[in-house]
């Protein structure tokens, strides 16, 4: 039975496609069978992060009106076998993206994976609300900068009361992954540091994602970082991420850096 | 206005986003999450109460403040009282 994951923020361009497929190709890649579905109907990327935007023929809307079956929808991934892709629909029809068609195509996936990955639009609309609604993990994506800090305060917020868990009086499982942060500039007191983010949001860190050149460089490519620059630094801290998804107990790296930052942030103050 | 420009540049900028969105943040909250506030305002006025069968405490004395967090909530009360309404001398 598979473990439904959401990867949302709230705010657009903080890093949400590029986080799913990054975190989705390392999972498949440690043999779990992965499904990602983009949510952002109409205006879908993760085929096109994934390297996969030739190969659309059906997608999320088809399946939910039954014009294909998932079987169809479903494209999978040349380089992980176990890697799969559910792409939005380039149409403007959101109508058609409903409550019941979801929970359909997500009890059906739930049989055949070990993890669902729901890429979720920006915003609080239906889109955003539908990503979120089956989780069971939920990846908070924020960008250390107060609008991206606000709108995923907003996000926590309404996991912890839109979601099935929620309404059934238990709780999604929330992580926060900070993404494009530079730890230079966060000693330096230019940007807000990780502590700080922490001590907002009040939700446990899953990983820092350093900001990189090479996660731009591998959305060029078509492939997500964890496959198309896998030793670079966001490709490791994914992989991290991954394997504290999964439950494994990591070496405190963070609580180092915590550590420095906290020293030089004395020294600054 | 240019002095004060020359002395904001020296300043760094992190400390005051964290507590703009500290601030924001706590209000926001209690407004979208709603019932946090109402909670606070009831528990303030019921402990406030209590206090004041035992002890002249002006009311600005009195701090209580809720945190969300990850795992436990906390609910801080903080009275400050001063020694001469207790009349107990300090823990040898």
């Amino acid at each position: 039975m598979a473990k439904v994951l959401v990867v949302t923020s709230g705010k657009g361009g903080v890093g949400k496609t590029t986080s799913t497929a990054a975190l989705g190709a390392a999972l498949a890649q440690s043999g779990q069978k992965v499904a990602m579905i983009d949510f952002d109907v109409g205006l879908r990327n993760l085929d096109l992060i994934m390297g996969a935007e030739r190969r659309v023929v059906y997608d999320l809307i088809n399946v939910i009106k039954g014009d294909a079956k998932i079987e169809q929808a479903l494209i999978r991934d040349k380089r992980v076998e176990t890697l799969h892709l559910l792409p939005a629909s380039q149409t403007r029809d959101k109508d058609n993206l409903t409550d019941e068609g979801v929970a359909r195509v997500i009890e059906g996936l739930r049989e055949k994976f070990d993890w669902i990955i729901c890429d979720s639009p920006a915003g609080i609309e239906r889109g955003a609300t539908l990503a979120m609604r089956h989780a069971d993990v939920a990846v908070v994506v924020t960008n250390p900068e107060v609008s991206s800090i606000r709108d995923s305060d907003r996000i926590i917020g309404m996991l912890d009361s839109k979601t099935l868990k929620a309404e059934n009086g238990e709780q999604v499982e929330k992580h926060l992954l900070l993404t494009r942060y530079d730890a230079a500039r966060a000693q330096r007191g230019e940007i807000l540091k990780v502590e700080d983010v922490l001590d907002i949001l009040s939700i446990p860190l899953l990983a820092i994602i350093p900001e990189s050149t090479e996660v731009l460089r591998s959305s060029n490519l078509g492939a997500p970082v964890t496959l198309g620059s896998p030793n670079s630094a966001p490709a490791r801290a994914y992989h991290e991420a991954v394997r504290k998804l999964q439950g494994e107990t990591i070496v405190e790296v963070q609580k180092q850096r915590g550590l420095f930052s906290k020293l030089f942030a004395r020294r600054a103050a | 206005m240019n002095l004060f420009n020359f002395f904001k540049k020296n300043t760094t900028s992190a400390p005051v986003a964290r507590e703009r969105l500290q601030v924001l943040l706590a209000h926001e909250r209690t407004i979208v999450g709603g019932g946090e506030s109402d909670l606070v305002a009831i528990l303030r006025e019921e402990i406030m109460a209590v206090i004041a069968k035992h002890l002249a405490v002006p009311q600005d004395k009195v701090q209580i403040k809720m945190d969300r967090g990850a795992s436990v909530s906390t609910l801080e009360v903080d009275i400050e009282i001063p020694a001469t309404l207790t009349g107990l001398r300090p823990a040898a």
